[in-house]
Formats: structure tokens, sequence, C-alpha cells
């Protein structure tokens, strides 16, 4: 994982296969931006994208660049790993965050850069950029007060 | 419009039940075999008589069954959608041929051998094996963040219902002793010893707030359940369990809950089995407080509690206080998971409490409750579809 990350579980079992309805996720991620697909047609956020609207079955959405922040509205702490693979990474935090700029839409993610035990529902935190060996960047979040530095 | 109370559930069997692996070298098919034997010979019937099949999960071979067993005819095999959840809901399917006059003795089952490398668990996060995950468009949202295992996404749930409502881990605690407690009288339940809160609290933690015996147990084994024609059933060894009522789906918006996790505010903290419960009340003419006995599908103990929400035996959040004072236990006000569930019993994806439910109506259960004539049966929380089954004693 990349030097400013630390908590995340094991960047071994990174491995995408995007479609091209969700490929400019990972594209924007890979500079650092995170975004969410908006509807063209009814403004409605969806995460992630499938292409059709759930709200007007259109299939046209644009990506809208989002702030990076989240408020955790769920969360895990992985103590025992299920796979060999991430013995050396537990315990990490599995997390469900909202996007309060894209409508509170919900997102899974990993919460990182803190002490575990510290994390509570509502807590405010911030887009971390996990550059992985092989090229995938993964979008993670650490507490906000941290994530200036 | 055909009722599925013209259909019954007229003969159940099992094989006995091995901790994971321990059945092996049987093969899968063979446990399938005994227990659709088993069945057979509980219902009275004959293999002869066997016209149809109605899965829910497992990629059984309809061919291999008719082949081994010399199955005079076919007229009816299908499976639901889904995975785990449809236990219920395949009895649901089996009524439905069987109300409609596409089939008359239908065979519902599920097998379970759980080799080493085929864990659930472990497999789902590999990219090989019998459960592999493949990375694909849906899944890179959720592995690259080490979301594999069913009990990450329980857990979250879980999380957010001790949020919003102050559920404990106490309130799990309850659900995990008090099935725990009703398998010590059951000579085929794998755990058979009782669990104190000291024994619940020193359990590891495993995705936290989840400890391991808030978890089912890995286990082996098969369970066949028979369905057949209420005139048919009336003529056979045992008292019918009508198919009351049953229903497989769930809120649209549940969407691909326990994967992405999406789901809205209002379903987040819930087993997603609200519209599933209120078409199969409303299907039946009946209401939570007409069942007398709960199976309810028990992957992770807190499931259990919003189980209880969803199904309408108490409100939205108060599940823990509910289990608190005693409700779920025997002689409670509403007995649940009577043979030990899936966490203590055995864990054969919800097949066994579909037999529960059968003993229950009977009068013949080893937990019986007094006087049960109606009989809940759930499957899920799961993606879409969940299932709820109601078998009753009388036919109206």
């Amino acid at each position: 994982m990349s030097a400013n990350i630390t908590g995340a579980p094991s960047t071994d079992i990174v491995d995408i296969a995007p479609d091209m309805w969700n490929s400019p996720f990972w594209d924007a991620a890979s500079r650092h931006q995170l975004v969410a697909a908006r509807c063209t047609e009814c403004g409605r956020f969806q995460a992630p994208a499938t292409g059709f609207c759930p709200g007007c079955r259109a299939c046209s959405i644009e990506w809208i660049e989002l702030s990076g922040d989240a408020v955790v509205y769920s969360f895990t702490i992985v103590r025992h790993a299920v796979i060999p693979e991430l013995a050396h990474t537990v315990p990490y935090v599995i997390a469900v965050v909202t996007l309060p700029d894209a409508d509170d839409v919900k997102i899974m993610t990993n919460i990182v850069n803190c002490d575990v035990d510290a994390i509570r529902i509502g807590d405010a935190v911030h887009v971390a950029w996990d550059d992985v060996p092989g090229g995938v960047t993964v979008p993670r979040f650490a507490p906000a007060v941290l994530s200036a530095s | 419009m055909a009722e599925l109370r013209q259909a019954a559930v007229v003969g159940v069997g099992a094989t006995d039940y091995y901790k994971r692996g321990e059945s092996y070298p049987q093969t899968t098919n063979e446990m399938a075999v005994r227990a659709i034997l088993a069945a057979v010979a509980d219902a009275g019937l004959s293999v002869d008589d066997i016209d149809g099949f109605a899965y829910y999960s497992g990629g059984f071979d309809t061919t291999w069954f008719t082949q081994s067993l010399g199955i005079p005819e076919i007229k009816f095999s299908a499976s639901l959608t889904g995975g785990g959840s449809g236990a219920p809901g395949s009895v649901g399917l089996a009524a439905m041929a069987v109300a409609t006059g596409q089939a008359d003795v239908v065979v519902s089952l599920m097998t379970l051998q759980q080799t080493t490398g085929s864990r659930l668990g472990h497999a789902m996060a590999v990219a090989s094996g019998p459960y592999a995950r493949p990375s694909t468009p849906e899944k890179d949202f959720v592995a690259p963040y080490g979301a594999f295992a069913p009990g990450h996404f329980f857990s979250l749930i879980a999380q957010r219902h001790m949020y919003e409502y102050g559920t404990t881990r106490d309130h799990f605690a309850e659900v995990v002793i008090s099935q725990r407690n009703n398998a010590l009288s059951r000579p085929k339940a794998l755990h058979k010893k009782a669990i104190t809160i000291e024994d619940y609290y020193a359990a590891r933690m495993i995705s936290d707030p989840l400890c391991l015996l808030d978890y089912t147990m890995e286990s082996d084994g098969a369970v066949a359940v028979i369905t057949a024609s209420a005139d048919r059933a009336k003529d056979l060894k045992h008292p019918p369990a009508f198919v009351l009522s049953c229903a497989s789906g769930g809120d649209g918006r549940w969407g691909r809950g326990i994967s992405w996790m999406g789901m809205p505010d209002d379903l987040f903290p819930t087993a997603g089995a609200g519209a599933v419960a209120n078409l199969m009340y409303e299907r039946g003419g009946v209401r939570p407080k007409d069942v007398d006995v709960a199976l309810l599908y028990d992957h992770f103990s807190p499931m259990v509690l919003l189980q209880l929400e969803d199904y309408g035996f108490c409100g939205r959040g108060e599940s823990g206080p509910f289990v608190a004072e005693g409700n779920i236990r025997l002689g409670g006000s509403i007995p649940v998971n009577t043979h030990g569930g899936n966490m203590s019993e055995a864990y054969i994806i919800g097949m066994t409490h579909v037999v529960e439910a059968v003993e229950q109506i009977r009068g013949t259960a080893i937990n019986q409750v007094p006087n049960a004539e109606i009989a809940l049966v759930t499957g899920g929380p799961s993606g879409i579809p969940v299932s709820g089954l109601l078998l009753s004693k009388g036919q109206s």
C-alpha cells in the first residue's frame, strides 16, 4: 500500500475488472479524484454505477467530481483474517460511508490511518488515496482532521 | 386463484449432521438421496410417487436423482434464484406446482459438504475454487476493501442497529444462549454444551461487533422435504402441515444490499424482509400474533433480532429489549428456533428450519410448543429474494 496509508487490508487482494459503466470511476481514482455517477436526465446519483438510472431508467450518466468528504455510516473492525493473505493486515476496518456532496449516497470503503477502536458512526472522514502495486488506486478514507497532512 | 393451502408438507428426512468435512467420503448426491429416501419413508410414500423437484440453491441435478432413484416420470423441476435464503421459498415453489396441478409429489432439498478448501468465507475471497470470487465490475466496489465473508456485511447492519436503537451484545448473546439451550436435548444437534454469558464474552472477536458465537457453524448433511396435494396428504402417515402462505422476493430498494450496502436509511438496519413478511401474512390472512413458533434463519445472531422486527413480533428497534424479556425462549411469547437453529443444531442452509416447523405442526417436536397451530419459517437476510413460509395444522 502507499506509504501514506496505514491499516488497510492487504493490497494483494486488489484486482479489478471494470466495465464501460464504471471504469471512469477507477480512471478518476488513478488521478486522485473521487467521482460519482449522476443521471443526466433526472440528476439522481448512483454509486456504483450500473448505467441505467433506477429513478428514471435513462441510460445516460455524467461523472461529478466530489470533495472527498464523507461520513461514517457503519463499520466493522475485522479482527480475524478469513484468508491467510489478510493475516498480516488485521485489524482493518470495513465501512459504509455517505457522500454528502452526492446526496448522501452510500459506498463501501476502509477507514485507515487511525486507531480502529476510536472510530464512531458519524465521524467525518476524507478520501485517502492508496496507489497499490499493479496500477490500481483505491479510495480509502481517513479521519478528516488527519487527512490534511 | 390456485391456493397454496391445497398443498401440504407430508414428509421430512435428513441424514446425520456432521462437523465441516466429516461427511466425507460420502458424496453430496449420496447424502441427498439418503435424505430423500428418509423423507419418502416418513411420508409413507414410494419413490415411484415423486414427480417433481423444487430447489432454491445448490445447483442440484434432477437427472442424477431421476437416474439413481429410478423415478418413473418428472413433471416439474425448477429452482428459485438467489442463494441460501430460499429454503422456505422452495416449499412455496413446490406448493405452487402442486396447487396448479403441475405435479403431485415434489421434493425440496439441500445438502452441504464443506471440505477443506471450499469454506464459504475463505472461498469467496480467492480467485479460484468452488466458491471463487472472480473479479467483476460489481465486486470491484467491495472486494478491494477486504469485504468478502458474509459476516463482514452483516456486522455492518448489526453495528448500525446498535447505533440507532441501543441494541447491545447482551441482546445478541440472548439469541445465542437461548438457541443453544434448545439444542441441549436434541440427539442430532452438533453443539450440546450450554453457553454462559461469560463464554459469550470470552469468544474470539471475528468481525467486530460479531464474535465467533454470533456466527452459524460450518457443518455437513442433507435435508429433504416433500410437498404433496392436500387431498393426498390426508391419507398419509402424519397429519399434514398445510402450506398456509409463502412469499419470495424483497423490497426493490434493498437493491444490491449485502454487497454494495447502499440500502436507504429506513431499510439499512433491518433484515430486508418487511415486504416479504407483509405479503406472506396478507396471503395467509393471518397476523404475527397468530404465529405460535418462529423458525428464523440464523446465519448471524443479530439477524434473528432484526427478523423479529420485520416479521412483526415487536416494533422497529425493539428486538433487543424484547429478547431480554425472555420472549423467544421456550414458554415465551414467540419461541424461536426451538431446534437450536443453524447456530446450534446444524447448518444445512435453512432446511432444518422447515423440518422443525413440520414437527411442531405435527406435535412431535422434541421441544414442542403446546398446541402449535401455525409455524413461521424464514430465509435470509441476503440479496433478493428472501422468503417466508407459514405452515398450519388446519387447512383454512
